[in-house]
């Protein structure tokens, strides 16, 4: 079971990303933003950065990118999507997840841990976890203010507190199937001791189970 | 046939930029000011003698890249 961690030109967090998914014991590649091919993999990564250095919008020009079209063949096979931090946001352009990114409620860069605990553990990336458990993890973003004025989004993941002014603090949504899901803070930053927490692999962890079982979420 | 393409953020979203240069504005001392939204204007130079043909192209570059359909209006603009 192999999950490509797609790199798009200004993506700067896809070495983190393949490192905690190995140290975890799952099989991670590193797949160029022109790949359209992906069937040799069962799940996919979109990482954190700035991919084409956010013009126009957060996300919006990754959207375009050819191996976006087999990420969403992958989300409507229900294999596990993940975006992370700018992935998230290229998710949501993509229209793979609802919503959208706005700037911080403060306008600050918000670099620091911050708690999150689990709204709905009907995803794959919370499925091994329990209603209401705190996390600690990393959030690292200037656009991390989630709104979704349709309310379709389901959130999995919601900060203890009121960072960003994300919507019902969302700081994890999933697509109905749950198959699909996007992380604002980064689950890869605390992934050893080292780091100031570990819980991020909880939630790796989690995606990572996802590919041996596909369709997990579907209802 | 230039193209200026007007992108409103809409009313029942949040403007932190807009929210923010509002109380710079008070602290200047321009206590009138009730509101600021902050928007964003594109300039394209297209190809095309009809403007009905040039306007609806312009039209569905909006829907499909230019604005993002979850927060933004957009307006096109011959000229």
């Amino acid at each position: 079971m192999r999950a490509a961690v797609v790199v798009f030109p200004g993506t700067n967090c896809e070495r983190d990303t393949v490192r905690a998914l190995r140290a975890l014991g799952g099989e991670a590649e590193l797949v160029w933003h022109k790949e359209t091919d992906l069937s040799d993999f069962d799940g996919v990564v979109l990482p954190g950065g700035f991919a084409h250095g956010d013009a126009l919008r957060t996300g919006a020009i990754a959207r375009l990118s050819p191996a976006m079209k087999a990420v969403a063949g992958m989300a409507g096979e229900g294999r596990p999507v993940l975006g992370i931090c700018n992935g998230f946001q290229v998710l949501c352009e993509s229209g793979l997840l609802p919503g959208a990114f706005i700037a911080n409620r403060d306008l600050s860069f918000i670099c620091r841990y911050v708690e999150v605990e689990v709204a709905d553990t009907d995803s794959m990336l919370t499925a091994g976890l329990t209603a209401g458990q705190v996390l600690r993890i990393p959030l690292n973003s200037y656009e991390g203010n989630w709104v979704d004025p349709s309310r379709q989004g389901r959130v999995v993941l919601r900060y203890v507190g009121d960072p960003n002014g994300s919507q019902d603090r969302a700081a994890a949504v999933a697509n109905d199937a749950g198959n699909v899901v996007g992380i604002m803070p980064h689950p890869e930053r605390a992934t050893e001791s080292v780091l100031g927490s570990t819980d991020g692999q909880r939630l790796l962890g989690g995606f990572l189970a996802a590919l041996d079982r596909p369709t997990i979420g579907h209802r | 046939m230039k193209v200026t393409v007007n992108i409103t953020r809409r009313p029942e979203i949040a403007d932190p930029h807009g929210l923010t240069v509002g109380r710079a504005l008070h602290d200047l001392g321009y206590g009138t000011v009730r509101s600021v939204r902050i928007d964003r204007t594109i300039h394209l130079d297209v190809t095309g003698e009809d403007a009905a043909e040039v306007t609806a192209s312009v039209s569905e570059m909006c829907a499909r890249l230019l604005a993002n359909p979850v927060l933004e209006d957009f307006e096109v603009v011959i000229g």
